[in-house]
């Protein structure tokens, strides 16, 4: 079989076949892929298949094959991260959100590639290799979840979990030309998520299709009490799924457009503002005037708060050791060998910023820089129902073109860190392409109305056709 | 009398008090009953700091600290903030310790203690929440040591850290402190001081004005004493010598009594306090009224109490209300019999014949206390009697009436006293003659052999004053 589908269209599969048939095609696919999206295929998957085969197909995802992030623990299946200082550890419990999907009768296909800890734009920094973009294999897949995207771009799972922290599930999805969206903070449970930066990332669902994603937040959003920070909600997502933006007032912020941005995507993007204005919604430009500072306010929280998160990586209870003549040198050498150079550039970076004489200066000052930054989205989202910017400045760009060039790395993630920084939800979804590459459209919505953000880019997907294009070189 | 301090001395403690009441884990649901259990078995994701776990605050955790506040006479916090201590150790499965910063549950409280010179303030600075590490157990000596091994079951235990300012003067008044503290604690039901590693004590000591010397984890109230007493001599010592002490943490050895250099201040760790992204804060202020309600009557009080309600001396009213076990089985005896004679009952006698033994007073059943009471002020058995029925229900157990019916303790009949008087004045004429001729000694040896004719069951009062009946009514030689 083709591998594109969505969940409906895979059901239809199951119903006329087997969800075991189905998985194991998905199995085969994978096992002849080129761009290297998976970094543990589960050995279980056809087995647990054919289970539900035998008990019915029940729950909202019986039989339908997913992709999940390599940082979101899966009981019995290996979780890295990407990272070599993970290498052989198997965690004992499931995440929330895999806990829910296995209620819900979803296979879980293997774990996907990504940027080592969650720590890039272009999934670069694994152990395993970069995930090659499946429209051009010369091209990154972005990141950090590259591997989901790219193994749902390419037919290699329909859906796909991700976490996105600074654009995560955002990047990729806009340049592998499917859809992903981060939710409100505090919508999903990040209860066995491995943690980068806590008080700004989310799990987020990647898919073919708007509906796919609505789908997949039935399942995974909603309260879970072993995460403090999660939030009672009572959103039905596929409620959201209508074809109507007739009363959309919509915010461009002016920022957003900056130099640095591509003029295809530019005009992309303007393209697919003029169509929801053709649908009947209004659009007027708004300002944001804290976003040029968001980027560093971001990368400075982040890294400080992962210099804390990655501590107790040091080889003593599970993954990989360095063996040394005590402990704090064990400690050392497993983090030394352990932990690839981004991160420990993040590490040394965020230790640096919480440090007497420095926090102030830094880890303050960014706290108070992410209060203006959410305020600027307050205020404009006050106005407007959702505001529409370039997911990215510039399309999927060339392996190795900026590894050695951090800052311009991070300098990639200056439409997507604002949305962490708020905590608002925010989607990416295909809206033109340019040299056969995709372009995203990010549409970022209030506090906890997806619902919006939803409908939204769901009549868009109705009357546009990007969303239907399939990368050839894969198949 | 006023105590004048002559060395200047200074002691502030830090107190580590595990809240080992609580049936669960700070942050998760691990149970806290592991101290007769396997290594590792009491554990979870979360107090495991395993990859992707989250801590969720225990409510009653925090309920247990307000308490503490309360009773420390501390104001609360607004709302809880944690804070992470980042540090690398082995027994720190996060590498970092969720604790309390600049916002600790309670603040600003004073305890009173009895000081060198009578009643002295201590002044409580803060009382924070934190999380216990696991423990480390090494294959022999620290030093000669061939491997560690790790039990994370005490992992995520709830402390309370409770630091006083430098108000103690000498080492017994800080022992005392620390006795006066584990008994609020107990009186509030959130702790059982018996419980090894239940508290934890860090003491600061300076003399005559020079640099504080920190005094790191020592376990007892007698380690504190003994430490502190040992940096005093040190430090006086290295003053004398006209050198200067500098600031430092040192390590007490308990079986030595010394203690040793750990690492000087420029060593101090920089710990990076930022805010525990993972838990949002949790307002408290609210609870306090209804906390406060619940807190029961503190040892203070109840000495009071108890001076009032049973007019017994200060003396005892502090030994019965030192501990809130002892104080409840007082009452039930004072209850029933005499409170005056129940004070020095249970205060003198039982209290010494327990510590003496080292064991708690849950050894002892209330209903026995008062019958032997009640045997006494009935006449029925001696003072002495009454001592040996306790010491033979400590060592031997059994009740009150089977060991004075096995012992023959019953105070003989007075005709049987009479027939003794009788037959020691006949067997003993010279020492009767000793005593007509003015020799007070005779009388004590005459009532000696009354006593051993009665195998000890008469008391002296009772047979010298038979005796003096019985000879002033002999017809005169």
């Amino acid at each position: 079989m083709s591998g594109w589908a969505n969940i409906s269209q895979v059901k239809e599969k199951i119903t006329q076949g087997s969800a075991e048939d189905i998985t194991t095609s998905y199995l085969k696919r994978i096992k002849k892929s080129k761009i290297n999206a998976y970094t543990t295929v589960w050995e279980g998957a056809a087995e647990k298949a054919r289970e539900i085969d035998e008990q019915g197909h029940n729950g909202s995802l019986a039989g339908i094959p997913i992709a999940i992030k390599d940082n979101i623990s899966t009981k019995g299946i290996s979780t890295t991260c990407s990272s070599k200082i993970l290498q052989g550890y198997v965690p004992p419990y499931d995440a929330h959100v895999i806990e829910r999907l296995k209620d819900a009768g979803a296979i879980i296909l293997g774990k996907t590639n990504m940027d080592e800890f969650a720590m890039g734009t272009s999934t670069e920094s694994s152990c395993y290799g970069p995930t090659l973009n499946p429209w051009d294999m010369e091209r990154v897949s972005g990141g950090s979840s590259g591997g989901s995207a790219a193994a749902v771009a390419a037919g290699e799972a329909p859906i796909a979990l991700g976490s996105d922290t600074g654009g995560s599930v955002r990047c990729p999805a806009a340049f592998c030309g499917v859809v992903g969206l981060k939710p409100t903070y505090g919508t999903i449970s990040r209860y066995g998520l491995i943690s980068y930066a806590s008080s700004l990332e989310q799990i987020g669902p990647l898919a073919t299709c708007v509906a796919d994603i609505a789908a997949l937040m039935d399942v995974i959003g909603g309260y879970d009490a072993r995460d403090s920070t999660s939030v009672k909600t009572e959103t039905v997502y596929k409620d959201a799924l209508v074809d109507n933006v007739s009363d959309l007032k919509i915010g461009v912020p002016a920022e957003y457009f900056g130099a640095g941005i591509d003029p295809a995507v530019e005009s992309a993007v303007w393209d697919a503002i003029q169509l929801f204005e053709e649908l009947g919604a209004s659009w007027e430009q708004v300002s944001l005037p804290h976003t040029p500072y968001a980027l560093a306010a971001c990368y400075i929280i982040a890294m400080s708060e992962a210099s804390s998160n990655l501590a107790r990586f040091d080889g003593t209870r599970y993954g990989y050791r360095k063996e040394g003549e005590n402990w704090h040198v064990m400690a050392s050498r497993t983090r030394a060998e352990g932990f690839g150079a981004e991160v420990k550039r993040r590490i040394l970076l965020g230790t640096y910023a919480l440090s007497a004489g420095y926090h102030d200066k830094y880890y303050l000052k960014a706290l108070r820089v992410r209060t203006l930054v959410k305020r600027d989205f307050d205020l404009a989202l006050k106005e407007f129902d959702c505001l529409m910017t370039p997911t990215m400045p510039v399309p999927a760009f060339k392996l190795g073109e900026k590894v050695d060039d951090p800052l311009a790395l991070y300098l990639a993630d200056v439409n997507t860190v604002p949305i962490n920084l708020a905590g608002v939800p925010s989607i990416s979804l295909p809206c033109g392409y340019t040299d056969g590459l995709p372009i995203g459209l990010q549409i970022i919505g209030k506090h906890f109305d997806e619902a919006t953000v939803l409908r939204a880019a769901y009549s868009f997907e109705q009357n546009t056709e990007h969303h239907t294009r399939r990368p050839v070189e894969v198949v | 009398m006023v105590y004048e301090n002559p060395d200047g001395v200074k002691i502030g403690l830090e107190i580590h008090v595990q809240l080992n009441k609580l049936n669960t884990k700070l942050f998760c649901g691990c149970s806290t009953d592991y101290h007769n259990a396997e290594p590792n078995t009491h554990v979870c994701p979360v107090c495991l700091g395993l990859p992707g776990s989250l801590p969720v605050l225990n409510r009653k955790a925090v309920e247990f600290a307000l308490k503490v506040g309360l009773a420390l006479n501390c104001d609360i916090v607004e709302q809880t903030q944690f804070h992470r201590k980042n540090y690398y150790y082995p027994d720190l499965p996060k590498g970092f310790q969720t604790t309390q910063y600049d916002f600790p549950i309670a603040g600003h409280g004073k305890v009173i203690i009895d000081g060198e010179d009578g009643e002295r303030i201590i002044r409580i600075t803060r009382a924070h929440m934190e999380e216990d590490p696991g423990k480390l157990m090494h294959m022999g000596s620290i030093e000669k040591s061939k491997g560690t091994l790790i039990n994370y079951n005490r992992s995520g235990m709830t402390l309370i850290e409770i630091v006083t300012e430098p108000d103690m003067r000498s080492p017994k008044e800080a022992r005392r402190f620390l006795d006066k503290l584990r008994s609020i604690l107990e009186y509030l039901d959130v702790f059982n001081g018996d419980l090894e590693g239940a508290m934890r004590v860090d003491a600061n000591v300076s003399v005559m004005g020079g640099d504080r010397v920190e005094v790191k984890n020592i376990s007892s109230h007698k380690g504190v004493e003994k430490a502190a007493l040992y940096e005093i001599m040190r430090q006086k010592n290295f003053i004398r010598r006209g050198d200067k002490v500098v600031m430092e943490t040192r390590h007490f050895d308990e079986a030595r009594g010394v203690t040793l250099s750990m690492r000087t201040k420029e060593e101090e760790h920089d710990y990076r306090y930022f805010p525990e992204p993972d838990l949002v804060p949790m307002r408290v202020a609210d609870w306090v009224p209804g906390v406060q309600k619940t807190l029961p009557e503190l040892p203070d009080a109840k000495r009071d109490r108890f001076m009032r309600e049973y007019r017994i001396a200060d003396m005892h009213a502090k030994a019965l209300t030192s501990d809130i076990k002892v104080a409840d089985f007082y009452e039930h005896v004072a209850l029933r019999v005499c409170p005056g004679a129940a004070a020095v009952w249970v205060a003198d006698i039982l209290k010494g014949e327990l510590n003496y033994r080292d064991i708690g007073v849950h050894a002892f059943k209330v209903e026995d206390m008062i019958e032997i009471i009640e045997l006494v002020i009935g006449n029925k058995i001696t003072e002495r009697s009454g001592v040996e029925i306790i010491r033979t229900i400590l060592d031997n157990g059994g009740t009150p009436k089977t060991i004075v019916k096995e012992k023959g303790l019953i105070k003989v009949e007075e005709d049987i006293i009479i027939k003794a008087v009788t037959e020691t004045l006949e067997e003993n004429p010279e020492a009767l003659q000793d005593y007509l001729d003015g020799k007070e000694k005779s009388l004590n040896f005459l009532v000696g052999q009354v006593m051993k004719k009665t195998a000890g069951r008469s008391d002296a009062k009772t047979t010298r004053k038979m005796l003096l009946e019985r000879i002033n009514k002999l017809p005169q030689k």
